[in-house]
Formats: C-alpha cells, structure tokens, sequence
C-alpha cells in the first residue's frame, strides 16, 4: 500500500532527480545492468591483473638496483641491464676515487654463476637430494658480492643469519623461496660454485628475481674468487659525489677518464633495464597490449548495453525532452548511470583481481598497489563514460515531438 | 484583457518535394487566461502538429508564436526548451510518466527541470498531488495506478512550477467515461487560474461543457471558433465568435 505524505516527513528525499532517475533506469533493467557489470568485471580484472604482473615485473627487474645506494654508475659499455653482467677490465674504483666531485666509490660484481647442489649432512629428503655426499646437478643463478663493511642494504628482508655472517669464509645469502630449486633448506648447508664450497650463512625471504634466475649474495672477496675476477676487478663500481658537486659534471669527467666504460645515474641505468625487459624483450608490450584490448572490450560491452538501455527508456527521455529538459540534463542522467556501473564493476572487479592476484602471487611477479588501485577507479569511470557518448548521441538527437505520436 | 499565448498565421509545412504536405494553412489562435480552449478536428486536420507547435515542440514554417511577453519563433532547440520548461506544461494521451519514479517523484522531476530548489521540491509536489486529490498516491509507481490516477498525477506535474500554458493532448482518450469526467473537472478547475490558460485537444464530445471556449480546425485551417461558457462578466451565456 503507498504511504500517504500528509507530513513533510514523508515527502519524498530531496535528491537530485538527474541521480535517482539514473539509478532507478540502472536497477529496473536487471539483465542490462548484469550484462554491464560482466563487462566492467571482465574489463576491471584483466585489467587489474595485466598491470599488476607489469608493476611486479618492474618492481622485481630493478629491486636490486633500489637497494643500492649510487649517484653514478660506472658499467661495461653496451650493458643492456643489470642482470646481464660483464665485468670491467679493473681498477676504475682508483679512477673514481681520483676524480674530483667523487665522496666514495664502491664495486659490485655480480655474475652468473652454476650453483651445484650437494646432498645435505641434515639427512633430510625435503632438497630432492637424496645422496648425503653426491651431487644432484646444478643450477643457474646470478651471484651479487658487495663490500660488506660499506653496503648496509644488501641483502634485505633477511630472516636468518645476520648481515655480519657474511663476513665468515665461504659464507652466501640465499633466499627462502628458491630452497628447493638450489637443494637447500638452513643455515649450514651447502653446495658448489665454480668447484668452490659454499655454505649459507644468511636466509632472507621474498627476494626473487624477474628472470628467475636465484640471487645468491656474496661479500666481496668471495664474489671475485667465485667468478674468477682479478683483485680491482668489478662488474660495476657505484659512485657517491661529493656534497655541493654537479653530478653531470662528474659523470663527464668520469666518462673522459674511462672510455672504455659508460657511467649513467642511477635512474638512467634503472631505466635501461627497465626498457630491456619490459620493451626490448615485447614481455611488457604484451601486458599493456593486453591492457589495452581489456579496456576496449569493455568499452564496447559497456557502450551496447548503456545504448540498449537508452533506446528501451528513449520515451522517458523523449518525454524530458518535451518537458523542457536541457541537453544538460539528459547528459547527467546517462553520465550518472555510466558512473554508477562504473563504480559497482569497479568493486566487484577489485574483489575478483584480488583474488585471482592471491593465487597468482607465486607463480607470476605481481604486486598491486595503491596508486595502481586509485588509477583503475579513474580508468574505469573513463571507460564508462566514453562508453555513454553513443548513447547520449542518440538521446540528444531525439526529436521531442515523438511523445504526441505514442 | 492579454492573451496568454498567441499565434498567427501559423504555416507548418511538413516533408519536402513530392512528400510536402502543408499540414497548417495560416492557423491564428489565442489563449486567454483563465480558460480552457478544447481544439476539435478530424484526425489529420492538423491538431497535434499544432499542439506540438504552441508548446514549442516544433518551430512553424511560416508566422509566428508569443508566449506571454516571449517570441517563440527564431530559437534554436535549447532555447525552445528553455521557453516551454519555464512556460509551458504537458498533459499526454498516454500519459507518459516516467516509470521508474513515484507520483511524487514524476512531479519533482518536473520542478527540478523548471529549477525549483530542491530543498523546495518535495513540498510543492505534495501540493500539487493534493490539489488532484492523489496526496495518498506520492509513493505509488505508475505501474501502480489506475488510468485516472496516472492522468492526474501528469496534470499534477504539468502544475508544478506553476506554467501560464498548459496544453493537454485528448488527455481523457484513454479514459472511461468517469475518469474522463473527472479529469476534464480537474483541467477545467485548473483552468480558473487568472495567470493561466489551458489548450485541449481532443475528439471526445463529452467534454465540450467544460470548455470555454471551443476552436474546430480542418485540413490545416481554422474553420470555426465559439465561446462555449460566459465568464463572469462577459454578458452572454454562449455565443459564437464566427
């Protein structure tokens, strides 16, 4: 039974009717708002996906590199990216260090090296190696070694061990979530690289590279006996400039006095390695290629619903129209239904990319984060409201004079 | 006294080369405030072309349309729209209330497009619904009310913001007899506003005694004009003004 409004607290709420109209139009068409939502959804999800694995690819490609502290970066000419490493014909630490500008300057060797495993004196089974002394193969993996006594931020996230253990002989950092695939699961164990003992001292967790390929970190003596490197010899020498000194103007120096070598700043290099795996390689077009099609299908799935949605309401709208409506207000009604979809796809959306993120989270490099989360709701009201022009179109066009004829 | 709306020599040509059809031949009109004009035709005759031209739906060929102090003719969409929400209310055949909104909310939308404060808005509808007797109906969706029901809620939103023209398409054609009656009652209880005056088209001859004045129009052209009701004041009961 209708309420009666014999009392102002009865009346009707006093929102503005461009809203409750789109609303009501949105909700009495149940099939057309659910086929916009799968859409958005569809849309929302891939989305949210393709650029989350593009965020945790660059995350992981330059995770390293945003652990290291350098103004300038001294490195083999023609290196593409960090993680394809050449190493230096020696000694440009000296001529670092003798250029004016410079406050420090620190090598770094990193290099790729064959992890051979060796069966565990633990007796457990859970490496895969079941021999106590044999071997069970070997494994790629990109060796890191820093000066221990200056680099405080590498390795991070450590869960066992200490950054001092590396100071002992033979002493690696490894991390946990590649136990399995280098045949280790604790501190003390061991394995081989280059013929050489190792054994790990340090565990740190979530350290995972973009190629896939372990990080094991090293001190720095360690690292250059492990790869065969002559004492000076590095694969990068970081440089920190002097307080108060121009970092371009340093960066020329150095590159007069090393030729042979290239010297970028820091974003440069991070950059170039960025671009290698993301552009060189097509693995980040891909994501975005992907990206792209998803916020197209959902586009178009959007625009044939909002249109058949405005044609089945287009006498209500032509009777608006008679009424004196302004092109204005008919535009609101269509915007706020556009907007409207696009926020309930956009959370229902968000819920079924964090979840399919979840289950993902080990397979894939994927990482989702705030700003990525802000720039989809505002991605996909964009999408929504382009995907209302045609059907605004139609609405504007509408000749008022129909409603005479029904 | 000042016509509320008035045309003259109204051509509308409709079509063009060996379609064109002259669908208004030269039609002049008047409406006085205070009363209700039914506007009688054979279908065809050009009724609703006129109707739809008078209420600024449709810009005529030739002549011109004044609406209070307003020019009507020479305006672009928007400005015509301008001029019919700020003077001109609409009572369909078919009633054309929006579906997904109350009877209040049909009203409100209404005084929304006229530019009433929204603070304002649920009142006067609630007036306006009081003043067709539906105030126990605000909450009703269309779907929900009798084909009476619906027809006085439309008048009730052609009432808000208080047009000085209203202009009623056969308003009772989808009605029985009783509701037509009541209807009819309403427009012309409506009618009696001094600042407005009411068009009725419409082939129902039941509702020739609430008219005051009464317009017959033929292939396009006028062909008749009568007073139907004295006024207070104008002497005659009835008479023929051709």
């Amino acid at each position: 039974m209708a309420a009666a409004i014999g009392t102002s607290s009865a009346a009707p709420k006093a929102v503005p009717m461009a809203r409750k109209l789109a609303y009501r139009n949105l909700f009495h068409d149940q099939l057309s708002l659910f086929v916009t939502l799968v859409g958005i959804v569809f849309s929302v999800v891939l989305v949210a996906v393709q650029c989350s694995i593009y965020l945790g690819s660059e995350f992981r490609i330059v995770a390293v590199m945003d652990h290291i502290k350098a103004d300038l970066w001294v490195l083999p000419g023609g290196t593409k990216s960090f993680d394809l490493p050449v190493l230096l014909p020696g000694r440009e630490r000296h001529a670092v260090l003798s250029t004016p500008g410079v406050k420090s300057a620190e090598d770094l060797v990193v290099s790729f090296i064959n992890w051979r495993r060796l069966g565990q004196s633990s007796g457990s089974d859970k490496t895969g190696c079941s021999s106590e002394t044999g071997t069970c193969g070997t494994a790629s993996a990109l060796l890191i070694g820093f000066d221990i006594a200056t680099n405080k931020t590498l390795p991070w996230d450590i869960v066992q061990g200490s950054l001092a253990d590396l100071a002992t002989p033979n002493a690696v950092a490894v991390d946990s979530s590649y136990f399995k695939e280098l045949a280790v699961e604790r501190i003390g164990d061991r394995a081989e690289i280059n013929e050489m003992q190792v054994t790990v001292r340090v565990v740190t967790q979530g350290i995972r590279s973009f190629t896939t390929l372990p990080f094991i970190f090293a001190n720095l003596p360690l690292a250059r006996t492990l790869v065969d490197a002559s004492v000076g010899q590095a694969t990068y020498t970081l440089v920190q400039v002097a307080p108060g000194a121009d970092v371009e103007q340093v960066r020329k120096s150095l590159q007069a006095r090393l030729p042979d070598t290239e010297v970028l700043t820091h974003g440069e290099f991070r950059q170039r390695s960025l671009d290698y795996w993301l552009f060189e390689t097509g693995a980040g077009s891909g994501l975005i290629a992907g990206a792209v099609l998803a916020i197209v299908v959902g586009i178009v799935v959007v625009a044939q619903t909002l249109y058949a949605s405005t044609k089945e309401h287009i006498n209500e709208f032509a009777t608006l129209r008679a009424l004196g409506a302004s092109s204005g207000f008919i535009r609101k009604v269509i915007l706020w239904q556009a907007v409207l979809s696009a926020i309930m796809g956009y959370c229902l959306g968000m819920v079924l990319a964090q979840v399919v993120i979840y289950f993902l989270r080990d397979i894939l490099p994927i990482v989702m984060t705030f700003n990525l989360v802000w720039g989809l709701l505002v991605l996909t009201i964009a999408m929504c409201v382009l995907a209302a022009v045609s059907a605004i179109f139609k609405v504007i066009r509408i000749d008022p004079a129909v409603v005479f004829s029904r | 006294m000042e016509p509320i709306l008035e045309a003259s020599n109204i051509v509308k040509v409709l079509g063009s080369g060996a379609a064109e059809v002259r669908a208004l031949k030269g039609v002049s009109l008047e409406l006085m405030p205070g009363e209700l004009t039914l506007l009688m035709g054979p279908s065809g005759s050009g009724k609703t072309t006129l109707l739809s031209i008078l209420g600024c739906i449709l810009t005529p060929s030739e002549g011109t349309l004044r609406i209070g102090k307003n020019m009507a003719t020479g305006l672009t969409s928007e400005g015509m729209a301008d001029l019919r929400r700020r003077h001109v209310g609409f009572v369909f055949q078919s009633y054309n209330l929006v579906p997904t909104l109350t009877a209040a909310e049909n009203v409100m939308l209404a005084l929304e497009l006229r530019g009433t404060p929204l603070s304002e808005a649920p009142g006067i509808a609630e007036n306006a619904l009081k003043q067709v007797k539906l105030a126990h109906r605000a909450h009703a969706y269309p779907s929900k009310l009798s084909g009476g029901e619906k027809q006085r809620v439309a008048i009730a939103r052609s009432l808000a913001g208080s047009p000085s023209v209203i202009l009623a398409d056969e308003p009772t054609a989808a009605l029985d007899s009783e509701n037509g009656k009541a209807v009819m009652a309403l427009l012309s209880e409506v009618a009696k506003d001094k600042g407005r005056g009411i068009l009725v088209v419409t082939h129902d001859h039941r509702t020739l005694s609430y008219a005051d004045r009464l317009v017959r129009i033929e292939d396009g052209k006028i062909v008749g004009r009568a007073r139907r009701r004295a006024r207070p004041g104008d002497g005659a009961a009835a008479a023929a003004d051709h």
